[in-house]
């Protein structure tokens, strides 16, 4: 197999921006220039901490937020590709002394429109599981119609029959009964609520399924069982993961490879084993050390790294590296330029001025 | 189910006893008596009509007098306005003329005010959701009167080159309905647009409809079969007595269009003091918007599946 053809999803420079009303510029910069790639059959995690656009980058991805800029290829075919619509500017704001200062913003540049690409073939191949069960299932439907609904969409099934019976496959491959069909999904627990949205995600046969905390809402019994029946469902389907999660130790132990957001930006990539054996970039470092370590030995002996104040606001991020208010290894360049992606070992990347 | 309804329709003929007492009690309760006009009538008359009709005796007596006719289904009859004439066949014959009013004009107003809801909702922040904002407030805001009146004046010839319409309503030609129901229809028109839009944002901002996207499902199927159904709950609450205030007619609109309706018979049976037609319209009403609940309640189960009505509701 090529190399090109080893890569299911690509993207490149991805940004999503979310416009707020009444403020002028980009509004919330969710996800900042992101770049990565996903291989056929890995699980790609992801992880960061609440509000870094961990979400935002899975379903920007899958087109479910339309992205601001950037391009997405899907197995070699482009879904979406736009020019950054921005451009940066020196104008004089006034500070907060009341004084005019020069400082650079974003101002809206006009841009040709992205070329339009049905998605319909691509939502049979890419799927999503959601965080939260029971908000991501229609209450007017039943479990039936809610899996049956993305048969028909795709015209999957030529029979009615063909379409029961499909149903009741996907129901028992996810662990629920095949009676379960005809129930409501406020009928279900949040652990079979999350079944049946791992069935519905199924029911196209799709090679890519981006796992949104698909356990984060759940049990911390269930949440084991959920992630077993994910890995099973891998093997047997040779599925394609982007999982992501805040917990690190979950996706520590599901993911090929490993990366890490911070605001809007991706600012270490790497194999599974290599970021926690060998974390580059300070963030990671600070992230991995806050992972709590079931044996009080050597969770004493562990020196804990805290960051010092608060993440800053995506409406507003840190000029320079986005981490850098934070960082206890700031250095003037890092508030002056942005930090590119480099491959710092084979398959390592980290986004850090001070790996050179 | 059964059971459930058999306890609404017990509690139905409740309300309606309550209201019945409670109108009664209020209306002899009114000063001024339903002879009086601009010749007053001696005291020997008065005294005369009084005992024809039976208001000589004490409250209690009438109003059980009056409750054991209505258990027969007699109204009793019109003591002013149309005098000797049942009460329950001026209702049957004024009701079918405010009621197919009334029905065109809530026909419209749904049918166009909850797709501009959905619009709105869809195209919220635009251009679009400010112009049918203002509309609505409009709308809303406005009394009934004054688009009656702007209609009858635009459309009857007040405007050279408009006139459309007929100034005096003629029953049966179809020209006579269009301004009345216009009329009629446009606060519920704004309203459940509004409600709608608000339903409608509530909706389409849950995972849900995520979900549906990420079934590669079109905007439309996502907006009309996910969003609206779950949306719908807060337009039924509303439709519900709506529907029973517009089919027993609007007296403005019906005053101003000069319709021989119900709705006019609300407002001057009392200011006539016509005993009975004050209490046959008033019942009718009331009835009329029980069972208009009643429906609306039957009608969540049927939207909303998570609502079990044998369990009181919940």
């Amino acid at each position: 197999m090529s190399e090109k053809n080893d890569i299911l999803v690509q993207v490149d420079h991805l940004t999503k921006y979310f416009p707020v009303k009444g403020m002028k510029g980009p509004g919330v910069q969710a996800v900042e220039d992101v770049s990565l790639f996903i291989k056929r059959g890995e699980t790609l995690g992801l992880v960061g901490e609440s509000g870094c656009g961990k979400t935002t980058l899975g379903r920007t991805i899958l087109r479910l937020h339309e992205p601001t800029s950037g391009k997405i290829v899907y197995d070699g075919k482009p879904i979406y590709e736009h020019q950054y619509p921005f451009e940066a500017k020196t104008m004089s704001v006034k500070g907060a002394d009341g004084a005019m200062h020069p400082e650079t913003v974003l101002v809206k540049k006009p841009v040709p429109r992205p070329k339009s690409v049905d998605m319909l073939p691509y939502r049979r191949k890419m799927q999503i599981i959601f965080q939260d069960p029971s908000a991501s299932l229609d209450p007017r439907m039943t479990v039936g119609e809610i899996i049956g609904e993305a048969l028909d969409i795709h015209k999957l099934c030529s029979s009615k029959t063909e379409r029961t019976e499909r149903i009741k496959e996907l129901l028992s491959m996810v662990g629920l009964n095949t009676e379960h069909a005809n129930r409501y999904p406020h009928e279900f627990s949040g652990g079979q609520q999350q079944r049946v949205g791992i069935a519905r995600a199924l029911a196209v046969r799709p090679e890519f399924i981006v796992c949104d905390e698909p356990i984060s809402a759940l049990d911390v019994s269930i949440q084991s069982q959920v992630v077993n029946m994910l890995e099973d469902m891998q093997q047997d389907l040779g599925l394609t993961y982007l999982f992501i999660a805040h917990d690190l130790s979950v996706v520590r132990h599901i993911s090929n490879r490993i990366g890490v957001m911070y605001l809007g930006t991706l600012v270490e990539l790497a194999e599974s084993y290599e970021l926690n054996r060998n974390p580059i970039h300070p963030y990671t470092k600070t992230l991995l050390s806050a992972v709590p370590v079931p044996d009080p030995q050597v969770s004493r002996s562990r020196q804990r790294i805290v960051l010092e104040g608060d993440i800053p606001s995506p409406m507003n991020p840190p000029k320079g590296c986005r981490f850098h208010t934070r960082c206890p290894y700031a250095t003037e360049k890092c508030k002056e330029a942005v930090p590119q992606l480099k491959e710092h070992a084979p398959g390592h990347w980290a986004a850090c001025h001070l790996l050179g | 189910m059964t059971k459930y309804v058999l306890k609404r329709v017990l509690m139905a003929v409740i309300t309606l006893f309550v209201v019945i007492c409670l109108t009664f009690f209020l209306m002899n309760a009114v000063p001024g008596t339903p002879w009086l006009s601009e010749k007053t009538p001696s005291e020997a008359t008065i005294a005369a009509l009084n005992e024809k009709y039976g208001l000589d005796k004490p409250l209690i007596v009438q109003l059980g007098k009056y409750l054991e006719n209505l258990a027969h289904l007699d109204f009793g009859n019109s003591i002013k306005m149309q005098k000797d004439r049942p009460v329950l066949e001026i209702i049957l014959t004024m009701f079918p003329i405010s009621a197919s009013i009334g029905a065109i004009a809530i026909l419209w107003a749904i049918l166009v005010g909850v797709p501009l809801g959905c619009l709105a909702a869809y195209r919220r922040g635009t251009w679009v959701d400010s112009l049918l904002r203002v509309i609505c407030t409009i709308g809303i805001s406005m009394p009934g009167f004054v688009i009656a009146t702007m209609l009858l004046h635009a459309f009857t010839g007040g405007i050279e080159g408009l006139k459309f319409f007929p100034t005096i309503f003629q029953q049966g030609t179809a020209k006579s309905y269009v301004l009345p129901c216009l009329a009629l229809g446009f606060y519920p028109m704004c309203y459940l647009s509004r409600q709608t839009r608000t339903a409608m944002l509530d909706a389409i901002n849950q995972e849900y409809i995520k979900t549906a996207r990420a079934k590669g499902l079109r905007n439309k199927t996502i907006i009309f079969k996910h969003a609206l159904r779950n949306a719908l709950i807060p337009v039924i609450t509303y439709l519900g007595p709506q529907i029973a205030f517009t089919l027993c007619g609007g007296f403005v609109v019906e005053t101003v269009f000069t319709i021989p309706g119900l709705g006019r018979y609300f407002v001057s049976s009392i200011s006539n003091r016509d005993y009975p037609l004050i209490m046959g319209t008033t019942i009718f009403l009331a009835a009329f918007i029980i069972v208009m609940n009643l429906i609306v309640d039957l009608l969540y189960k049927l939207v909303d599946p998570r609502i079990n009505l044998a369990k009181g509701g919940e």
